[in-house]
């Protein structure tokens, strides 16, 4: 059964975008789901680039005790800036918008998203709302300084008057409907435009996790839309929902925003662990070990996820603690299944050390770091003890960081996919080499410095100069950061159109390696015949389909069971 | 429970396994905590308070598994990365499934989960008890200083970002804070005690410090509160039972004219240089 499900070719000519508007406006008005992904993706790399820049502002500042590179308000506003543009702007949309928008309508086989147009919707919204929010810096009184979590009621408007802190209200408003319509456009993508054949669990796992993310944004985010209107409110309408002097709950902004906020953790996880488990299956030359089980972790990270909000609340003194503490260290269990199934996936494979595949195993380490450290915080004595110090930053440091291990390794694995070109892999490695290194120096300094007691949100620390020492580590793993971000960019600019790729530069799994690159129109002139979760793989290889351990028989026909 | 009214299968078995599995896990607990001072400190410090020890002892409890799991794991990703780089095309076993493997490592890694549990459990609910006590200290957050009032003794001690407000509490006594906010969400938090707790506005928050040794300890706001946020320092001083009597004796004098002094009297920008203020 090799026979090639043909789509007829559009007819020479006839393709709308024959007629269709050219140049910029064609940009502007197009509804493919390869360009918009592709704006996503180039968005949100700045983004990436403008938070790392504050990033880097906040470790100079900290370089010695009484830094005076910026003011203390003007500090407030950086890392606020800084975690807003990281979470807000660059790692949700990169996860959920930028290569899942490109990726996983071909991995299903099918032409486009479900709602093209909405698709459309989605970006201008993201870039509409990521100007709204940085333009805080050019408005009288600064940007937003209440950090990235923007607590009651430091967020009224008695403590932060100022527009500010409006527009990043309503930038955080407007990113956050892109996310929403995204969610419903991916649901409806992979429920009802997969392939002949393409049965769920045939599906890959990277589209598998952004199903999984997809449900989760639609659970998540209107609550985060209905708590910055009734914030809006608070500090405009004379209502009084989070203040006590009217009779409301400050509290209950912290539940509501962590409420959105832990999902959101796996909101942002989950795309990456996807990229992660592709490249680490194909640059090993194997099926995913345990693919079932795989989709079950998702799964059940995502249902636990919605349960361990106030995780984020111990020392408040207002939660269940056994409760949260349970949930939390459960969803451990999920998340370490995931890290066996990767190393299972590489166990006696024939390992190709691509960039890409650099990148996952840099990811796989550094993410283990950031799971572990998070094992402690579940505890709530231990959280007791570590909450608000240097220690937390640096465990989700060490997650956000595997994060951006991962996206670099999506956009090494993918990229020659959707622009028809490869980036240079010497300039790769020395980029992996930076980033692994420089986050490892970057983070591990910063447990200490939480373990002697340095709170987060310093400016200063005049009271304690033998933090210093380990603070100038920290900042010189941030200065490697630095380099790699760097040698990103001249890699592109090095690479451009340099290396032309061919369809199949990796021998690839999933449908995405068996069109052209980049793929025309409607994705695919052609589809084979779609019999497993790898159906290139079984195209290109009919004889080494997957096995169930100690068989010699196929483990996959039909479904992969 | 009674047994009769169970499955046979389930009924007499069941209590007296789950009787060994808490001895399973308490058991290398208690050996810790005995063994607490020759187990590697792991980066924390067992602290000046009860139950600052009992956190420290989790930690190297939490540290010894996460240190044992962590190695493996490495050992594991350095073993498949190191030892088989591709040398050639040929095309390894496609290997997908083994169950055994896949039960293993879900119900492990739940065992493990449990018996952290069991050890938070032990640890936490004693940090919460709040036993009968006389010694209680009203403690006050606002923008961006402290206030400490000893109910019943007329001492109220107020201080501002660097003036460094001090909370005199005896030792080898159980002191009840009680912890509110003026405005907005302050974090009370003294690194010696290994402890952190949030002054909300509208909450009451009770806690119970028992100082094992005495000595001035620093404590700081670990809550983002607005500017001075960087600034809010406090400390702690934890005397014998016989000074603090007589310091609270000295202070009840003094105390009229200080709580005059309104907490927000004294201009903030002449205490902190005015190049640190936003222009
Ligand atoms: C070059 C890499 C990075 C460096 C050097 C860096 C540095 C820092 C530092 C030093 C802080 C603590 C500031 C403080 O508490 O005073 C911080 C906070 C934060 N960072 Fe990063 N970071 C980097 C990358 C990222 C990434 C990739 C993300 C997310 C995807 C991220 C998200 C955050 C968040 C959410 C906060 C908390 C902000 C707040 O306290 O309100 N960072 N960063
Ligand atoms: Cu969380
Ligand atoms: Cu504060």
């Amino acid at each position: 059964m090799t026979d090639v499900l043909e789509r007829p070719a559009p007819a020479e000519g006839h393709g709308h975008e024959a007629h269709g508007p050219t140049g910029i406006l064609k940009w502007l008005t197009t509804t493919d789901h390869k360009v918009i992904g592709l704006s996503y993706t180039v968005t949100a790399v700045v983004m990436m680039v403008i938070g790392g820049a504050f990033a880097e502002i906040i470790r100079a500042q900290l370089a010695s005790p009484n830094g005076t590179l910026v003011s203390l308000a003007q500090y407030n506003e950086l890392f606020t800036m800084h975690g807003s543009v990281m979470i807000y702007l660059f790692a949700g949309p990169f996860a959920f918008g930028a290569l899942a928008n490109i990726i996983v309508p071909i991995q299903i086989g099918a032409p486009d998203m479900a709602f093209p147009r909405l698709n459309a919707l989605s970006y201008w919204l993201y870039l509409t709302g990521s100007i709204t929010m940085l333009s805080g810096f050019f408005v009288a009184g600064g940007a937003a300084n209440f950090g990235w979590v923007a607590y009651a009621p430091l967020s009224s408007s008695v403590a932060t008057p100022g527009s500010g802190a409006d527009l990043w209200i309503g930038g955080l408003l407007l990113t956050g409907f892109s996310a929403i319509f995204t969610g419903v456009n991916l649901c409806a993508t992979v429920f009802y435009l997969r392939a002949p054949g393409m049965t769920m669990f045939r599906m890959p796992i990277f589209t598998w996790n952004l199903l999984v993310t997809a449900i989760l944004i639609l659970l998540a985010f209107p609550v985060l839309t209905a708590g910055l209107i009734m914030l809006y409110a608070d500090r405009h309408f004379g209502t009084h929902i989070f203040s006590v002097a009217g009779g409301g709950v400050p509290v209950l902004w912290q539940n509501i925003f962590w409420f959105w906020g832990h999902p959101e953790v796996y909101i942002l996880a989950l795309p990456f662990f996807g990229m992660v488990t592709e490249i680490i299956a194909v640059f090993s030359r194997k099926p995913v070990f345990g693919y079932k089980g795989m989709i079950f972790a998702t799964l059940t990270i995502g249902a636990l996820s919605l349960g361990v909000w106030a995780h984020h609340m111990f020392t408040t003194g207002t939660v269940l603690l056994p409760f949260f503490s349970i949930m939390s260290l459960l969803i451990a269990v999920p998340t370490g299944i995931k890290m066996f199934n990767w190393i299972g996936t590489m166990w006696r494979g024939q390992i190709w050390f691509s960039t890409a595949m650099l990148m996952a195993i840099g990811f796989l380490i550094t993410f283990l770091v950031g799971g572990i450290t998070g094992i402690y915080l579940a505890s709530p004595p231990l959280d007791f003890f570590t909450h608000d110090t240097y220690f937390v930053v640096a465990h989700f440091h060490s997650v956000v960081m595997a994060l951006v291990l991962g996206a670099m390794g999506g956009l090494y694995y993918w990229g020659p996919k959707i622009t028809g070109y490869m980036l240079n892999e010497r300039i790769g490695k020395a980029q992996f080499w930076f980033l692994f290194i420089g986050t490892q120096v970057f983070t591990l300094p910063m447990y200490l410095l939480g373990l002697r007691g340095m709170p987060r949100r310093m400016a200063i620390y005049p009271q304690h100069p033998s933090w210093q020492y380990l603070n100038d580590w920290a900042t010189v793993g941030a200065i490697m950061i630095g380099v790699s971000t760097i040698l990103f960019i001249v890699n592109i600019v090095y690479s451009w159109k340099r290396y032309p790729a061919g369809d199949n530069p990796w021998d690839g799994h999933t449908l995405e390696w068996f069109t052209t690159s980049p793929p025309p129109h409607h994705n695919f002139y052609r589809l084979p015949p779609i019999r497993s979760e790898r159906p290139t793989w079984d195209y290109n290889h009919p004889e080494h389909r997957a096995l169930e351990h100690g068989h010699g028989t196929p483990a996959a026909d039909g479904s992969a069971r | 429970m009674e047994p009769s009214a169970l499955p046979p299968q389930g009924g007499p078995e069941r209590p007296r396994r789950r009787g060994r599995l808490r001895t399973l896990l308490i058991l290398p607990l208690a050996a810790l905590a005995l063994a607490g001072c020759t187990v590697p400190r792991f980066g924390a410090s067992p602290g000046a308070t009860t139950s600052s020890k009992s956190v420290f002892h989790l930690w190297q409890g939490f540290s010894i598994g996460a240190a044992i799991i962590g190695t493996l794991v490495v050992v594991l990703i350095a073993w498949s990365v190191l030892f088989h780089r591709r040398r050639s095309e040929a095309i390894p076993r496609q290997t997908q499934y083994h169950i055994p493997l896949e039960l293993t490592y879900t119900i492990v890694p739940i065992l493990i989960v449990l018996g952290l549990f069991a050890a938070t459990m032990v640890v936490e609910n004693r940090e919460v008890a709040n036993p009968k006590t006389n010694v209680v200290i009203d403690v006050n957050a606002f923008q961006w200083g402290w206030k400490f009032t000893y109910p019943g003794h007329n001492v109220v001690v107020v201080g501002q970002t660097t003036q460094d407000p001090t909370m005199v509490m005896p030792v080898d006594q159980n002191v009840r804070i009680d912890l509110t906010s003026s405005d907005v969400v302050h974090g009370f938090y003294v690194h010696a005690f290994n402890f952190s707790r949030y002054a909300l506005p509208g909450v009451l928050n009770q806690f119970t410090l028992r100082a094992t040794s005495t000595g001035l300890f620093n404590g700081q706001c670990t809550q983002l509160c607005g500017l001075y946020h960087s600034l809010m320092f406090f400390r702690v001083r934890v005397v014998s039972a016989g000074q603090y009597q007589s310091w609270l004796a000295s202070q009840a004098n003094a105390t009229a004219a200080q709580a005059a002094q309104s907490a927000t009297s004294q201009q903030i920008s002449s205490i902190v240089p005015t190049k640190q203020t936003k222009g």
